[in-house]
């Protein structure tokens, strides 16, 4: 139900605070999406897509973090 | 995929799996509480993975599965009445209400509809002025911004003919409510990711405090899951209990703060009923007065309470983690997905579905796999 899927965004169309819209690439599909609620979002970011609204972009840096964290903690331990 | 196919790499699995074995030094006892994290677990075995006495409960967090009798029955009030399109996310369909289904009163001849989203159902009342459009508009935190933005850009742009019937769900009281239980065996949580992504994360600091238990914000792929366990496995080992980020390439902690504005602009906060726990007191979203005119219930005269109707279910023990899908008696025989006894086999996210989906061959086996 709370199902969010992560696409790159390609264009952004509109100003409207409740309607702009942006065509956004899920691996090979494009959808249209409402991203009214990430004002902050631009050509070329990730975002999560819930019922039809991006609801985040995607930080690129913590997304690393997050995968580098054990190796980061742990950096004695054989991988 | 970007995002994903890397939150799924075998060899930093194994990993995990011994790191999270070599900090573990007793048996402990944590819940997700969202049914996509359910799901995910229970498809890629994390839980298998863990040392022996680690469990994972599921919890209510699956909001078709928590929607109560009540609501799906004036669902289908609303929709048996003239000149009415009923729209409902797909889960909802199928789940009984105290007499039949959304899908049994289609069959009798009810406009039911199958949404994607709240704009979808707006679109078909712009469409067709002459039908009244009501939509169903369940869901936890993540998905309420988007029946804001329905009803927002219903209200600007003028359209009468559609309307809601609310039953959204909030996740902390819930988990403030399992864990006053005086039966609560949760230790620690691993709280939705993208109910956080709406809300971030302030509320559940109070929780983790008053109650001492650690709260992870947790992502769905299995090294997101992996690494939430890990951090609330350390905490409990070392008696920390503090709100920690997983998912932080996703969630800040105030939120999206655009989403949260119009949400509170539309919704106001009121009790709410959940299927097979109860009421829990602030748990639920209502409209506020300036939209109250796009209240189904209200349009439609319904107001109602159901008592659920006694069966074999276990389905409310499992959502207050005391139970799994397994110890159900009926489980895979007089309850499948095609004719379920409870919600947690009829979406594809609730718990018995889950395990239907990828457990079922050990139930028939016999082997004992609930620790």
């Amino acid at each position: 139900m709370c199902l969010a899927v992560p696409g790159q965004v390609l264009t952004i169309e509109g100003e409207d605070a409740l309607t702009r819209q942006g065509r956004v690439a899920f691996g090979g599909i494009v959808k249209q999406v409402n991203i009214a609620y990430v004002p902050e979002a631009t050509v070329g970011d990730y975002v999560l897509v819930h019922a039809g609204f991006a609801i985040t972009t995607i930080d690129a840096e913590q997304a690393l973090k997050t995968l580098d964290y054990l190796a980061e903690i742990e950096p004695d331990e054989v991988p | 995929m970007k995002y994903i196919d890397e939150f799924r790499d075998a060899a930093l699995v194994r990993r995990y799996r011994q790191s999270i074995a070599r900090i573990t030094t007793r048996p402990w006892t944590m819940m997700e509480i969202c049914g996509g994290q359910t799901h995910s677990i229970v498809r890629h075995g994390i839980d298998q993975l863990l040392p022996p006495g680690v469990s994972l409960l599921h919890g209510p967090g699956c909001p078709v599965c928590v929607t109560p009798a009540e609501s799906i029955d004036m669902a289908i009030a609303i929709a048996g009445e003239a000149g009415v399109t009923f729209c409902s996310f797909g889960d909802m369909l199928r789940v009984p209400g105290s007499d039949g289904s959304l899908l049994a009163a289609k069959a009798r001849g009810a406009d039911v509809r199958m949404v994607y989203s709240p704009l979808d159902a707006l679109r078909i009342a712009r469409e067709t002025p002459s039908r009244e459009v009501v939509f169903f508009a369940i869901g936890f935190e993540t998905t309420a911004p988007a029946t804001a933005m329905a009803v927002a850009q219903a209200a600007r742009d003028g359209i009468e003919n559609f309307s809601l019937l609310v039953s959204h769900v909030l996740v902390p009281p819930a988990i403030e409510a399992l864990l006053s239980t005086p039966d609560n065996q949760v230790q620690g949580f691993l709280a939705a990711g993208h109910v956080c992504t709406v809300m971030g994360y302030r509320e559940y600091e109070p929780i983790a405090r008053r109650y001492r238990v650690p709260i992870i914000v947790t992502g769905f792929e299995p090294l997101d899951l992996l690494q939430g366990i890990y951090l609330c496995l350390r905490q409990l080992e070392e008696g920390r209990a503090e709100v920690e980020n997983q998912y932080s390439r996703s969630v800040r902690r105030d939120g999206n703060r655009t989403a949260q504005e119009l949400m509170r602009r539309v919704f106001t906060v009121q009790r709410q009923r959940w299927r097979g726990i109860g009421e829990i007191a602030a748990s639920g979203l209502g409209l506020t007065a300036e939209y109250a005119r796009y209240d189904a219930r209200v349009r439609f005269g319904q107001n109602r309470t159901a008592s659920e109707p006694p069966t074999e279910c276990i389905a409310g023990m499992i959502l207050r983690g005391l139970r799994k899908p397994l110890d159900c008696p009926a489980f895979g025989t007089r309850c499948t997905p095609e004719r379920p006894l409870g919600a947690t086999m009829v979406s594809s996210e609730g718990a018995c579905a889950a395990y239907y989906r990828y457990r079922r061959h050990m139930a028939d086996s016999g082997r004992v796999v609930s620790r």
